[in-house]
């Protein structure tokens, strides 16, 4: 168990770590998503001992791991470049974290070589190792990085933005390769990405990063369907927002109204935001709904893209239907439809007009008709 | 292959341009580089085989040549130590001052070497700041070898350092941060990563740095007094002997000058000749 708590980290006029404390627990694949400048880095740099804190702690089974030497904490790391050294061969850069041991532990030439050649059939790169990182392809490179931190037989492996440097095609089927090397190894994973797709496929909990401070920590679905603040409902997956205005005890956007108010008339106007997927097309005319025309449908595959404009709330709305809906309803260029959100979230904003996240209201439609 | 036929398609007018071009580097590079060392070598032998050896192996003349090797056995060594030192500090460090510190390293490339003689003149010389103090306790530097020493690290400070500086920019210190993650120590981080992606710049900059450190006049000349066969380096012995109408002799010293100069060429390009590859492979932007 890994107890990070109140780190604060400063860089010249820049906060990088804003009071951050989270729990790591063995084997989880933990990912660190946010926008650059966010301090999901910083914090991987103090993890790996390349970085300290200006206050805060690290605990390690109660240990203070801050006061291990980077040499001494059992980390493997993969650097966003992949930082191999250029002028070793790809064995030697393997065997680099066991030839650098003091000659007591280090493991003998045979030992060494034998570990390297395990690590290389692991990694897929056989017949490789006495080639020059130049001369191998980006996807090699990845491999290579990893078979060097996974060298010295590490607890926990560090991953730097892993997929970034990476052609879209090679990131996915690499992003899969790491998920079941990462359970078969059973070793305790943290990667960094501002990729929330990545994130959100491979890894077990997500903590969201924004400014220095982490927005919220979950398991990949409550972070895309309970999202604790407005950053988190931006940053993550696409989203539509409006504003909601008290309105006969209720409140209301244009004739659209959720049901009740759990704030209980303390908050006279909120932030909302519905997924694009949690858009009802063809709402009954006995439920209240927008007028919405249609203005572009953008077919992506599976998926049709809706541009939809609701002229009551001089809005732009983004919904997602399968492209086999497209037909189904009779989807047309230019015309009308009603519109209602199935699923929403809402903040309240206070008196200044900032969000107050800790007063979410996530709302769901009383009957969910489909769609 | 391409360029040749690339070459016979031009027209003739940027082929006259071309021709004119390149009649001119050569034109330039035989008068005022080729003829001049050339004659270093045709006044020395111009009487001979015999006095040439004659006037390398009179005393003055060997001393000079020891002399010279001593200071830059000991200069070259000291600079390398600051070079990469300070090219660490600049490249790997945020510091207060550190445009300052960049300014200084350039400093012996901006003032004259005769100023930067004086300087140490007046720094230790016997009515210089610190000249007293080192009298009475019976330290000699100015007009002795560690003021050669002295004033040949100040004007080949630059050479070190400055190859070392933009290289270990472009490369980054992601390499070392690796180093330590797998449990390097930080000279062994030093000695497996560090000075084997350097080795090429900086063995440039000490070919450089020699080259200077040897063939040093102006600081040299201000600190050393022209104690002969004391204080005399090769440069300055060379201007002795022709101030006193001794061609032979000074240009038979000159060209083990010229020599060096020719070797450091040679060896430099043997360099880049037998490691083209890796010097092509650790060149910025290669990886």
């Amino acid at each position: 168990m890994l107890e990070l708590s109140r780190l604060h980290r400063r860089f010249a006029g820049f906060q990088a770590l804003d009071d951050v404390s989270l729990d790591i627990a063995p084997g989880e694949f933990l990912a660190l998503l946010g926008p650059s400048g966010s301090g999901k880095t910083t914090l991987l740099r103090i993890l790996a001992g390349l970085d300290y804190p200006d206050s805060g702690s690290v605990l390690r089974n109660g240990d203070d791991f801050l006061a291990t030497p980077a040499r001494e904490r059992r980390i493997g790391m993969v650097f966003q470049h992949y930082a191999l050294f250029r002028h070793l061969t790809v064995i030697e850069n393997i065997a680099f974290g066991l030839r650098v041991r003091p000659w007591r532990s280090r493991p003998s030439r045979s030992e060494i070589r034998a570990r390297v050649d395990r690590l290389l059939r692991r990694v897929q790169l056989d017949g490789l190792g006495t080639r020059y990182p130049t001369q191998l392809s980006g996807g090699q490179r990845q491999r290579v990085a990893l078979a060097r931190a996974l060298a010295v037989e590490p607890d926990m492996l560090l991953l730097d933005e892993p997929f970034g440097a990476l052609d879209a095609q090679v990131r996915v089927a690499l992003r899969r390769w790491l998920r079941e090397l990462h359970e078969e190894l059973g070793l305790t994973s943290i990667f960094v990405t501002h990729d929330q797709e990545e994130a959100l496929e491979l890894a077990d909990r997500v903590a969201v990063m924004n400014k220095g401070r982490i927005e919220q920590v979950g398991p990949p679905e409550v972070i895309y369907q309970q999202p604790a603040t407005p950053f988190v409902c931006e940053f993550i997956g696409k989203v539509n927002r409006f504003s909601v205005r008290r309105h006969a005890g209720g409140f209301a956007a244009a004739g659209w109204m959720p049901e009740g108010d759990p704030w209980q008339g303390r908050f006279t106007e909120a932030v909302a935001y519905v997924r694009p997927e949690q858009l009802r097309l063809a709402t009954p005319s006995s439920l209240p709904a927008w007028q919405a025309h249609l203005r572009h449908i953008y077919l992506a595959g599976g998926v049709a893209h809706l541009d939809l404009h609701v002229a009551s709330l001089d809005l732009a709305l983004e919904a997602d239907v399968a492209s086999e809906d497209l037909s189904r309803f009779g989807l047309q260029l230019g015309m009308e439809l009603r519109v209602a959100p199935r699923s929403v979230v809402m903040f309240p904003l206070d008196g200044k007009g900032e969000p107050l996240s800790e007063e979410r209201w996530i709302w769901h439609a009383r009957s969910p008709v489909p769609a | 292959m391409n360029a040749r036929k690339h070459s016979r398609r031009v027209a003739w007018p940027r082929r006259m341009v071309h021709l004119i071009l390149i009649v001119l580097a050569l034109v330039f590079l035989t008068l005022f580089l080729l003829l001049p060392l050339a004659t270093v070598f045709v006044e020395a032998f111009r009487q001979g085989i015999g006095p040439y050896l004659e006037a390398i192996k009179e005393p003055e003349a060997l001393s000079a040549i020891q002399l010279t090797l001593l200071v830059a056995a000991i200069a070259v060594p000291m600079n390398v130590v600051f070079g990469v030192a300070a090219a660490w500090a600049m490249t790997r460090f945020e510091f207060r001052g550190k445009a300052l510190l960049g300014a200084f390293i350039d400093l012996p490339f901006s003032v004259s070497p005769v100023v930067s003689g004086l300087v140490y003149v007046l720094l230790f010389g016997a009515q210089g700041w610190f000249g007293p103090w080192l009298d009475h306790h019976g330290i000699k530097i100015i007009f002795a070898v560690p003021g050669l020493v002295l004033a040949t690290m100040f004007v080949t400070l630059p050479f070190v350092a400055r190859e070392l500086i933009p290289l270990m920019q472009s490369q980054g210190s992601e390499e070392e941060e690796a180093a330590r993650v797998l449990g390097a120590s930080g000279w062994q981080m030093f000695f497996r990563v560090t000075l084997p992606n350097i080795r090429w710049a900086l063995l440039y900059g000490v070919l450089l740095c020699n080259a200077r450190a040897m063939g040093e006049f102006g600081a040299v000349s201000v600190v050393s007094g022209h104690i002969r066969g004391l204080t005399t380096t090769m440069p300055l012995e060379v201007e002795m002997r022709y101030n006193e109408y001794e061609y032979v002799g000074a240009f038979a010293v000159a060209s083990l000058l010229a020599l060096l100069a020719l070797v450091t060429l040679a060896v430099k390009t043997l360099l880049e000749w037998r490691y083209g590859d890796e010097i092509a492979a650790h060149a910025p932007g290669g990886h």
